[in-house]
């Protein structure tokens, strides 16, 4: 039987990504398909911290190794994507002088570069730490973006010939007996790139083999062919400041422990975060006193975060997973470590395999593992090569260096461009075309909204997590109708109509957790752009009832400029 | 020694500069005390008085029709229906030819950038001709360096929102504009001044050139608000003629010319009526003398200096949320100047709804006027007997999903400056 493609991955997130990159560069077949947006699900919602390892130092040397590894790679193969800021594990007088020992010690054992700084050198190198502290480690932790490191592997993916379909919900596996042989997937629009307002249509897509790399989601997927993969989910929250109060990753130097970290991302920094088991990774509270515990505790560390401006919170869902009869009730003392259940061998159901646990910064090996494990299965023999070849825009990184050129652009626009396109910036900056920038807090100009939206379709949300255009500090009050206005060209009125209002709903759903001060202020200010001058509230094209505009008044008659009645 | 004024105005948006106007016309003293640069410049330049109800319905084609239901503790239920003409009356006299609407109660519906279109009462002489209750074709000019308006895609969201005529856009460039981040004011100054773009072209004769190649036989022409700030009537003038039809301008958001426009007429008439104006100082503290229920001075800081303003009335006009007149923190909202009370909910998660334009508790916080427009304490008790609050600095009314921003400022403005002046020296 000729199946649509040898291997069908589930999940759009890093693991499924970093899957799909790997088979495709060992030329294997392979479509992957996502529900939302590629990063929808967990790898969206992280810190996005590049760990060194020095977290797991102490009590889980294997992924501390692991991490140190794969940091390196990263720095490598993405560098585009990360920023190396350095790390400190910081020591409060109250925190135990057994444990910064053990973490120093664990450091070294895993071949992870640490030094130990003075109090005073610790404020040297941050300033904003409390005056209290005692002492810190240096370790190499760093600031890697989720979204544009996620969407490269599906961009490699797709020069590898893969195909990759967003906004394709799997409702059904297909399974034949003790095979299983597919999925059953409800695209939102298409299939292909999403466009609102589009009708979708079911589509059956069969495999050789399916990867299972929905993570949190897992569970659910299982369970459509009756199998049981024991995912607990567990929630996290994260709040994003205004600025970089920090520009180094800042930890508290503590066993373990809510609200311990602090992350410095593009123009913002985010506060980390809590660990809590839910039952459903789409529903579940996010409560104030989360928001509030980032905060009180954080500014034991960094005093100035008490009266800082938080502009968004949000929740991300790990994918833990222990084996049946592991029995730990914390969800903190779960392992990060990745497991692959190949439901052959495990159920006596073929044709699958799901992928639980694991972290960001380890995708890629663990995306390697599964790919040899895949292709063990298929017959395949290639080598992985995903460690050695760097991603889309991390080709050639001598466009960062100084006195390139800016495209037209002014200096602070030109170069976060570039960083964030890295050595794709000739390609999308280099334009004929007017450039003006669209998003001012991010410097994002015409040329990189419409690639982003070249690659994505209709959906603002997508452009979004390519560009960061809606992602600083007006929260997209400013540029959200700007982004939308970019959509015209390709799309009719009422699509994009549809887009802007649900980039705009997805802005504020982050924005609610942090209205107070001058956030509050800055929300008022962006429903009122929208709601009063733009009447977006109750805007006469989505009412059902016509509008008798012969009612209102018409004007002055011919209200010419020499007053004339 | 303190300065001396009997009425003083703390704040310099549309609500504080009518208060002023309006006390000064009594003949009291007046002094307006600005800190920041007002919000106007963030509005669109329209003055709302009530498009839509407090429920939702709507648009309101006559929103005096509306004003006597509003319910009780509604700043416009507060003034009165009489005291919203009044006002109304009163700002076409401030602002005479450079705003139109006058003519009718009935509300105007006009194409704003965002597209589509919103009721409002008065709107600036440049918009007139645009105004989409008016059956005419309509041509929309964008510029492609001023991405904030789209032409044809605000010309298909007119025809989507059901308004009677037939809209074209356009995206045309900008006759000497070089560079692709201009600031609006960049445009409005190349036709205020009619500079030359190629040596021998003025600026607007190359501007009507570049949009008549695109005109068909649409009876006006809508362009974005950059037409010209000092000079807009001679630009508007200029373009009419070489394009034989009339000439529009679509409000925007900030930075917003027809707000800064409207800002300079106010500012203008201030300086007329002999109101004495300090700009750039925040009022940072207030004292009391004897009688813990009337204020006896405000402290303003000039550059570091504590300096004591003295007046017999008080007007709070010190804007909302956006202005900074209300602030709040992660435990609670407050209005920072005078402390007066501010309702709220305790818990901070029930000050918002989860709909982006839903129901928005924020949106209505704010100072709780008697009639009389002085703030009232926990208590309902006036908290100072000689201090009255307008405009943004009220609560009890959402002037976003209302549109009535622009009317509240201005009636509550022109009643507290009207009873100020009557109550100074009593």
């Amino acid at each position: 039987m000729t199946r649509d493609t040898e291997v069908l991955v589930l999940g759009g997130g890093s693991t499924g990504c970093g899957i799909a990159r790997d088979l495709a560069m060992r030329g294997v077949d392979v479509t992957l398909v996502e529900r939302g947006n590629l990063t929808g699900g967990t790898t969206g919602r992280m810190h996005g911290l590049l760990h060194s390892g020095g977290r797991y130092a102490v009590s889980d040397q294997a992924s501390a190794t692991e991490c140190i590894e794969e940091n390196k790679i990263l720095r490598d193969i993405a560098g585009h994507c990360v920023e190396m800021t350095g790390g400190l594990f910081v020591q409060r007088p109250e925190d135990s002088d057994e444990y910064f020992q053990e973490k120093l010690e664990g450091c070294r054992e895993c071949g992870i570069p640490a030094e130990v700084l003075s109090a005073r050198e610790s404020r040297e190198v941050e300033p904003y730490l409390a005056t209290d502290i005692k002492r810190s480690i240096k370790v190499p932790d760093g600031a890697i973006d989720p979204f544009r490191l996620c969407v490269a592997n599906a961009i490699d993916a797709q020069n590898h010939g893969a195909r990759i379909e967003t906004h394709a919900k799997v409702i059904d596996l297909l399974r034949d007996g003790d095979d299983i042989y597919g999925v059953k997937v409800k695209h939102d629009s298409g299939p292909g790139k999403r466009t609102h307002n589009t009708a979708g249509s079911t589509e059956e897509i069969t495999a050789e083999y399916v990867v299972n790399a929905t993570g949190a989601w897992a569970g659910q997927i299982g369970a459509m062919a009756d199998l049981d993969v024991e995912v607990r989910p567990s929630k996290g929250v994260m709040t994003i400041m205004n600025v970089r109060q920090v520009d180094t990753v800042v930890n508290r130097c503590r066993p373990k422990g809510d609200a311990d970290i602090i992350v410095p991302h593009e123009t913002t920094a985010i506060l980390g975060t809590t660990d809590e088991e839910v039952e459903d990774p789409d529903d579940y509270p996010e409560e104030q006193w989360e928001v509030d515990h980032m905060i009180d505790t954080l500014k034991e560390l960094v005093p100035i975060l008490e009266e800082a401006r938080t502009i968004r919170s949000f929740w991300g869902v790990r994918p833990l997973y222990e084996p049946p009869g592991t029995g730990t009730t914390d969800p903190t003392d779960i392992t990060r470590d990745f497991f692959l259940l190949d439901h052959d061998d495990r159920d006596g159901v073929d044709g699958m395999a799901s992928i639980v646990g694991g972290k960001f910064t380890t995708y890629r090996a663990m995306a390697e593992d599964i790919t040899d494990h895949v292709c063990e299965k298929l017959g395949v023999d290639a080598r992985c090569v995903t460690a050695e070849e760097p991603l889309p825009g991390s080709e050639d990184m001598s466009i960062l260096n100084e006195g390139m050129d800016n495209f037209g652009l002014r200096s602070p626009v030109a170069r976060r461009s570039k960083q964030r396109l890295g050595s794709r910036a000739q390609d999308v900056l280099d334009t004929n075309e007017c450039n003006p920038v669209i998003c001012q807090c991010e410097g994002v100009t015409r040329a990189e909204i419409r690639d982003a939206i070249d690659q994505s379709g209709s959906d603002l949300n997508a452009v979004r997590i390519r560009t960061r255009a809606s992602m600083g500090n007006c929260q997209g009050g400013f540029c959200c109708h700007n982004m939308a206005n970019e959509l015209s060209h390709e799309y009719d009125e009422e699509t994009v109509r549809a887009a802007l209002d649900e980039l705009f709903q997805e802005r504020w759903k982050g924005e609610r957790h942090a209205l107070w001060g001058e956030q509050l202020s800055q929300a008022m200010l962006n429903y009122a752009l929208h709601a009063t001058t733009m009447n977006r509230d109750n805007d006469p094209a989505n009412g059902s009832k016509a509008v008798d505009f012969g009612a209102f008044d018409g004007g002055r008659v011919k209200a010419r400029t020499d007053g004339g009645e | 020694m303190a300065i001396e004024d009997d009425v003083l105005v703390i704040g310099g948006g549309l609500a504080g500069v009518t208060a002023a106007l309006a006390a000064a016309d009594e003949g009291t003293q007046v002094r307006l005390v600005t800190y920041k640069q007002s919000t106007l410049r963030h509005a669109s330049g329209l003055i709302d008085v009530l498009g839509y109800t407090p429920d939702g319905e709507g648009p309101i084609v006559d929103p005096f029709d509306e004003l006597e239901e509003l319910p009780e503790g509604h700043p416009y239920e507060r003034v009165g229906v009489d005291a919203v003409r009044d006002a109304l009356e009163f700002f076409d006299d401030v602002v005479g030819d450079a705003y139109a609407g006058g003519h009718t109660d009935d509300n105007a519906l006009v194409p704003t950038h965002g597209g589509t279109v919103k009721p409002t009462a008065r709107y600036p002489s440049a918009t007139a001709a645009g105004v989409a209750s008016a059956p005419e074709d309509t041509l929309l000019v964008g510029f492609e360096t001023l991405p904030d308006f789209e032409a044809p895609l605000a010309a298909a969201h007119l025809e989507a929102a059901g308004a009677p005529f037939e809209a074209r856009g356009v995206t045309i460039t900008f006759p000497g504009i070089k560079r692709d981040d201009a600031k609006v004011t960049r445009y409005a100054h190349l036709l205020d001044w009619d500079e030359s773009v190629d040596g021998t072209t003025g600026a607007r004769d190359a501007l009507a050139a570049a949009v008549s190649d695109h005109l068909e036989d649409e009876s006006r022409v809508g362009f974005p608000a950059v037409l010209g700030d000092d000079h807009p009537e001679e630009v508007r003038a200029d373009l009419e003629d070489a394009l034989g039809v009339e000439v529009f301008e679509v409000p925007m958001g900030p930075p917003s010319l027809p707000g800064m426009r409207l800002e300079d007429v106010l500012y203008s008439a201030l300086e007329e009526k002999g109101v004495r104006v300090t700009s750039g100082v925040p009022v940072v503290d207030y004292e009391t003398n004897g009688d813990p229920g009337r204020i006896d001075q405000v402290i303003v800081d000039r550059n570091g200096a504590d300096v004591p303003h003295h007046a017999d009335q008080y007007i709070l006009a010190t804007g909302g949320l956006v202005g900074k007149g209300v602030s709040s923190e992660r435990e609670g909202v407050f209005e920072p100047l005078f402390d007066c009370y501010v309702p709220h909910a305790a818990d901070r998660y029930d000050w918002f709804v989860d709909d982006v334009f839903g129901d928005q508790p924020y949106a209505r916080f704010g100072v709780v006027p008697d009639t009389e427009l002085r703030p009232l304490d926990e208590d309902d008790e006036p908290e100072f007997s000689n201090l009255r609050a307008v405009g943004g600095v009220l609560g009890g009314y959402d002037y976003a999903a209302e549109k009535s921003g622009g009317g509240v400022s201005l009636s509550t403005g022109y009643v507290a400056g009207k009873r100020a002046a009557k109550q100074v020296g009593e």
